[in-house]
């Protein structure tokens, strides 16, 4: 019997708590794979955030941190400055990194920090019930916004891969989606490219995940996939926005 | 080895590096900069590492990851840059790993002002971040002290895989004075077997901070206090001035209790029996040194309006018997007012 398809061994057995629809699953088993076929497993560090994946640590088969709300890159910072020879990641969603956490991401991206980061963007705080993100969409419905984000009120959406890509810090910089099988492979190589400008020391690697969240948006799973492709990649659009190991960038 | 003359805060500094420290993420702030000034320059020659954070929130969290890492990791602020650390003190402690954090404090509160103050004590002793916790607290008095405080500290925070906080003021980061540097840990250190390192082969490693379950984070804390009641039976410190024959004390620590020397040594020549007890450790609260004192006031004198004045009446078990003189928001006390003070308690009672 052949065996076509094999949980990486980069994800413990413990059973994910994530809804149904929600694109953590997806992006864990991208990370536990790509760190896997890198031969990594047994020299990784994962700091994971304050928001629906606080316990992944819990899920990830390698060392892991849980940090303060935001400070992920500040703690990944740390610990990749005693083990210069780990790899490092932070995984962090959008209330963390791009409200709270923004001041971190932003100085840990400038300075280079040998780190990647896995940036799950679903519009929404999600662990805490709906409330309006950092990256809620003009319009978009939230618990704290309940008529709709009103720009002239709240504010505009961060787009934080193309802030980061200002900075002579990062190294790889690209946003993906798994909304698709092939959405789904382009995300993989993203995340194993921004690993790799790690462990060669490049600098800092980034891969910004557009994701669901159909709980808090009152969505079917199939639904929410829908949103992503038709509201959510037009406000946030795809592609690499930095790449150092590329001619000419 | 021979004394060197060195400012408070670059001794602080070398003596991190004498301890083994090999890791500083701070932020700039008056008085405490020379420290990272001096360790950016030093740390890098030993093979160490300086990261200037882009705030003193970012600083702690980077020694929160650098602890977690399994490295002696040293951060530094003053009071307004410490309150901002406070979230990550509480994370540190809570994922009972060491750390030590210098805070030279100044007047507050808000930004207050730059010069030295000791209002920083309810903070630091009593905890400035949420949850059931302690940090251990020493409080040197002298340059020479700051130094053999801050290679203890490294100690007490590796035995108890806990925050210890240096809790000095400006005068004493500011002033020249000479000292020597000998480390000698006086505890055996356990081995850092919890420690993020990449797992390799081995066990996977997790630092947790969230205890999901309410059980489990209760039970969290019931070991968190077990902690502290042995920190509190084992490593209790203070100096006694003066104190066979005394009548009244002082009770001062720091700066304050230098200053208070002076004015017992004016007393004593006009024939008061006064005496001083000085806390070296704030937290645990040196209890046991008021322990079979027969004492008719202690006299509390701080560079603050009286943060300490609950933890002595409640060491001599007395309410009435203690008073309190300070100044505050970076006024430094006289020998004098204290003299002064202290004649108004005694009165002719001499």
């Amino acid at each position: 019997m052949s065996v076509i398809f094999q949980k990486s061994k980069g994800l413990t057995d413990v059973k994910l708590h994530y809804c149904p629809g929600c694109a953590h699953g997806i992006v864990h088993k991208l990370l536990a794979e790509c760190l896997e076929e890198m031969g990594e497993l047994g020299n990784s560090i994962i700091a994971v955030p304050v928001g629906c994946a606080v316990m992944a640590n819990k899920y990830f088969n390698f060392d892991a941190i849980q940090s303060a709300h935001g400070r992920a890159p500040a703690t990944a910072t740390g610990i990749k400055r005693v083990h210069p020879d780990k790899m490092v990641m932070t995984y962090q969603g959008d209330g963390d990194l791009a409200s709270i956490g923004t001041c971190e991401i932003v100085h840990a991206a400038a300075r280079g920090e040998k780190i990647t980061t896995i940036f799950i963007n679903n519009g929404i705080y999600g662990m805490t019930g709906g409330q309006m993100a950092p990256t809620t969409l003009p319009g978009m419905r939230a618990t704290t916004a309940q008529h709709g984000r009103d720009v002239h009120i709240q504010g505009y959406p961060l787009r934080v891969s193309e802030m980061l890509a200002t900075l002579d810090g990062p190294a790889y910089i690209e946003r993906v989606s798994v909304t698709t099988p092939g959405q789904v492979a382009q995300a993989k190589k993203a995340i194993m490219k921004a690993l790799k400008v790690q462990k060669e020391g490049l600098g800092f690697g980034f891969v910004e995940v557009v994701s669901s969240c159909p709980t808090n948006w009152g969505l079917t799973p199939v639904k929410a996939m829908e949103f992503i492709r038709e509201k959510m990649i037009p406000y946030y659009p795809l592609g690499v926005f930095k790449d150092i190991t590329r001619e000419g960038n | 080895m021979a004394k060197v003359l060195m400012k408070g805060n670059e001794a602080i500094g070398k003596a991190a590096i004498e301890a083994g420290c090999r890791f500083f993420f701070g932020y700039p702030i008056t008085p405490q900069s020379e420290l990272p000034e001096y360790l950016s320059e030093e740390l890098p020659k030993v093979g160490g590492t300086f990261v200037q954070a882009e705030s003193e929130v970012a600083a702690i969290n980077m020694v929160y990851g650098a602890a977690a890492a399994g490295a002696r990791a040293l951060t530094s602020s003053s009071s307004p840059g410490v309150a901002l650390k406070q979230e990550g003190i509480g994370y540190i402690t809570n994922a009972d790993l060491p750390a030590v954090i210098v805070n030279m404090m100044r007047g507050g509160p808000g930004l207050g002002t730059i010069q030295p103050g000791q209002a920083d004590y309810r903070m630091c002793v009593k905890g400035g971040s949420n949850g059931d916790y302690h940090n251990i607290v020493l409080a040197p008095s002298s340059v020479q002290e700051a130094v053999d405080m801050v290679m203890e500290a490294f100690d007490l925070a590796d035995c108890y895989r806990t925050p210890v906080i240096i809790l000095s003021d400006g005068l004493i980061g500011q002033m020249m004075e000479p000292v020597d540097f000998h480390y000698a840990p006086k505890r055996e250190l356990p081995p850092k077997d919890w420690a993020l390192t990449g797992k390799g082969d081995g066990q996977k490693h997790m630092i947790v901070n969230l205890n999901m379950d309410a059980e489990d984070c209760e039970n969290h804390n019931i070991q968190l206090q077990k902690k502290y009641v042995e920190i509190e039976q084992k490593e209790q410190q203070w100096e006694e001035y003066c104190m066979d024959d005394a009548e009244y004390a002082f009770v001062s620590y720091g700066t304050s209790a230098r200053i208070t020397k002076s004015a017992i040594d004016t007393l004593r020549k006009e024939g008061y029996k006064v005496g001083l007890i000085r806390p070296k450790t704030l937290y645990p609260f040196p209890k046991e040194a008021f322990k079979g004192k027969n004492i008719k006031k202690y006299m509390d004198i701080e560079m603050s309006m009286g943060q300490m004045v609950e933890d002595v009446q409640l060491a001599c078990n007395d309410v009435n018997k203690v008073v309190f003189f300070g100044r505050c928001g970076g006024i430094i006390l006289t020998p004098e007012e204290v003299v002064e003070f202290a004649k108004s308690v005694i009165g002719g009672d001499k």
